[in-house]
């Protein structure tokens, strides 16, 4: 059987760019598409998140939080490993956004193979355009992770 | 005598961020105000100055759930203003896509966001493990209207496909009758959801509503017809400003609508329901039978009822259309700008959304006016809550501020429109 996580991801950057921070997810894609990743960005909307569940086995979604943690602060969660909370995300349609998608995913059997959801904290989610210093900052780091050439795989390993 | 006070610091499951307070001094209601602060967006504003051509596509960034509303109501204004007329082809083609904004939109809120709070679950979180067999036929329902807005829109966000006059490519004849066996089962699906949601417990309540619509004698209204009311009110839409006003309160960052004569009054599904139940078609008003609905609902939490019979309705008439459709040739009408008036008004989701450009001879707009649903509902919601409080102020505060919450989710309301939504606080004196 295929390890379905050994396809490669697409990456969502999920958010806003005229909110300054809520901008940071397409922020990120943007700057790996550049690198030859694969990305798209998404508003944010938790059906249409749903829908993207169904087309891919691995995903990596690049999100702004709003936690109270100090603007810059990273968080990594991994979907496979229990419930993302509702708190955490800035953006939700209707409150219909990325952790509902999520828990409603896990609830009908839906969630991706991978799913791994990377967050930074926001500073400023006015109207306008760019990132605070202290969330680009972040969101470099983030780029220069997610960008770094994955390991090839051992020879017979998952195709 | 006792002082009570109810608050809600942050309504869950509308669009936007909104409050209520209401204070209470023994069972007499004192104030009820639905709190609107969201930020204000100034989307007339900054269109000062812009070509009338981008108006379709700035304005549909005012909403990420009815952004079609907003799209045709500018077109259908600018157009006025230029003397343009769109071929039948087009039109037929708006009205497509407008019914996949409608398909989407009413099924988020009846079943994902509405629903749970006559099932006593807390989101839809708690549907989709309690019954996943519902959430899964909501999300397929809901990926149809997206499916629609993206082969006619080119995208189901923001479409990118619409403008002045018409469309930038006609959609290809093969996926728009690709759509239509699914737009066959939407249709069964919507009817069974209505006869399985007709069956919840819905709470005794009711006014005498001066329900406000567009009234069409021969289709039901989407994009087209006069504005007009079960009082008797039958205008063109030229005239909206002579029998509607918007005011600013100081609770709210949206601008509230009234009646030149102060009255509130009620937009969306339940007031196109009653002004047009003969249009609906026999085999949607069947549904509406069975499902123990009468030609007129006075009662605002079966509005999920309606919303659900409206979904029907839209799947019909989109495989209607999908299965008429003729590539319009070609795809838009152009015109040159000319110094002008236009107004323009559809039947959004929630309700008819107005606009008004005043264009000069090159074609900039010199000044606009746009009126979305959820303002002009706010005073109505203001009155069915104090309606609400008094009927039920032997309640807990906890159960009460439920009930009030529910109240404003009967109106789907979408605050981020409406500022360009809710805390809840109630005082018991």
């Amino acid at each position: 059987m295929t390890d379905q996580s050994s396809y490669p991801p697409l990456i969502v950057g999920i958010g806003n760019p005229f909110r300054h921070d809520d901008g940071v997810g397409p922020w990120v894609a943007q700057r790996l598409a550049q690198a030859g990743l694969e990305t798209t960005e998404h508003a944010g909307d938790g059906t249409g998140l749903l829908d993207l569940f169904l087309t891919r086995p691995n995903l990596i979604l690049v999100d702004a939080t709003r936690s109270r943690q100090p603007p810059g602060t990273y968080v990594c969660l991994d979907a496979g490993k229990g419930p993302v909370q509702a708190d955490l995300f800035h953006y939700s349609t209707h409150r219909f956004g990325l952790a509902e998608a999520v828990e409603t995913a896990r609830a009908l059997g839906l969630l991706p193979r991978r799913l791994i959801i990377h967050g930074i904290e926001g500073q400023n989610f006015g109207q306008g355009h760019g990132l605070s210093k202290v969330v680009e900052t972040a969101a470099e780091a983030l780029v220069d992770r997610l960008g770094a050439p994955t390991p090839a795989p051992p020879k017979g390993g998952p195709a | 005598m006792t002082e009570r006070i109810i608050q809600v610091d942050a309504l869950a499951r509308v669009e936007g961020e909104g409050a209520l307070y209401v204070r209470m001094k023994g069972d007499t209601v004192e104030k009820v105000e639905f709190r609107i602060f969201e930020p204000p967006r100034f989307f007339e504003a900054f269109l000062e100055g812009r070509d009338a051509l981008e108006t379709p596509d700035i304005t549909s960034r005012i909403c990420g759930i009815c952004p079609i509303a907003y799209i045709m109501g500018a077109c259908q204004a600018i157009e006025m203003a230029w003397g343009l007329e769109v071929t039948p082809e087009i039109a037929a083609l708006r009205r497509l896509i407008y019914c996949g904004e409608w398909i989407q939109s009413h099924t988020l809120h009846a079943v994902m966001l509405h629903a749970p709070d006559f099932l006593g679950l807390h989101d839809a979180i708690q549907i989709a493990q309690a019954q996943p067999d519902l959430v899964r036929q909501a999300l397929r329902l809901k990926k149809l209207g997206n499916t629609i807005m993206e082969v006619v829109g080119g995208r189901a966000v923001h479409p990118v496909n619409t403008r002045i006059g018409g469309f930038y490519k006609a959609p290809d004849p093969e996926a728009i009758r690709a759509m239509i066996p699914e737009l066959d089962w939407g249709a069964e699906a919507a009817r069974a959801l209505v006869l399985a949601f007709a069956k919840f417990d819905f709470p005794q309540d009711g006014t005498d509503y001066t329900f406000v619509s567009l009234v069409d004698r021969d289709r039901y209204p989407i994009l087209q017809g006069r504005i007009g009311s079960n009082r008797g009110l039958d205008i063109d839409v030229t005239r909206f400003n002579d029998h509607f006003a918007e005011t600013h309160v100081s609770h709210s960052n949206a601008l509230q609508g009234r009646m030149r004569d102060g009255s509130a009054y009620l937009v969306g599904p339940l007031a196109r329901y009653a002004n047009n139940y003969d249009t609906l078609g026999p085999t949607v008003q069947a549904t509406a039978r069975e499902a123990g609905l009468g030609r007129v609902v006075t009662n605002p939490f079966q509005s999920i009822l309606v919303r659900l019979i409206e979904v029907q309705y839209a799947c019909e008439e989109a495989a209607r259309l999908a299965r008429a459709y003729v590539p319009p040739v070609p795809g838009h009408i152009d015109t040159p700008p000319r110094a002008g008036v236009g107004h323009g008004i559809t039947e959004a989701p929630r309700g008819i959304c107005y606009h008004r450009y005043e264009t000069d001879a090159d074609g900039r707009i010199m000044a606009a006016q746009i009126v979305p649903p959820t303002s002009q509902n706010q005073p109505q919601i203001e009155e069915d809550l104090t309606r609400v409080v008094t009927a039920n102020r032997h309640l807990s505060d906890a159960d009460l501020k439920c009930r009030c919450e529910q109240t404003i989710r009967n109106y789907d309301p979408c605050i981020s429109c409406a500022t360009h939504f809710l805390k809840l606080r109630v005082d018991r004196d």
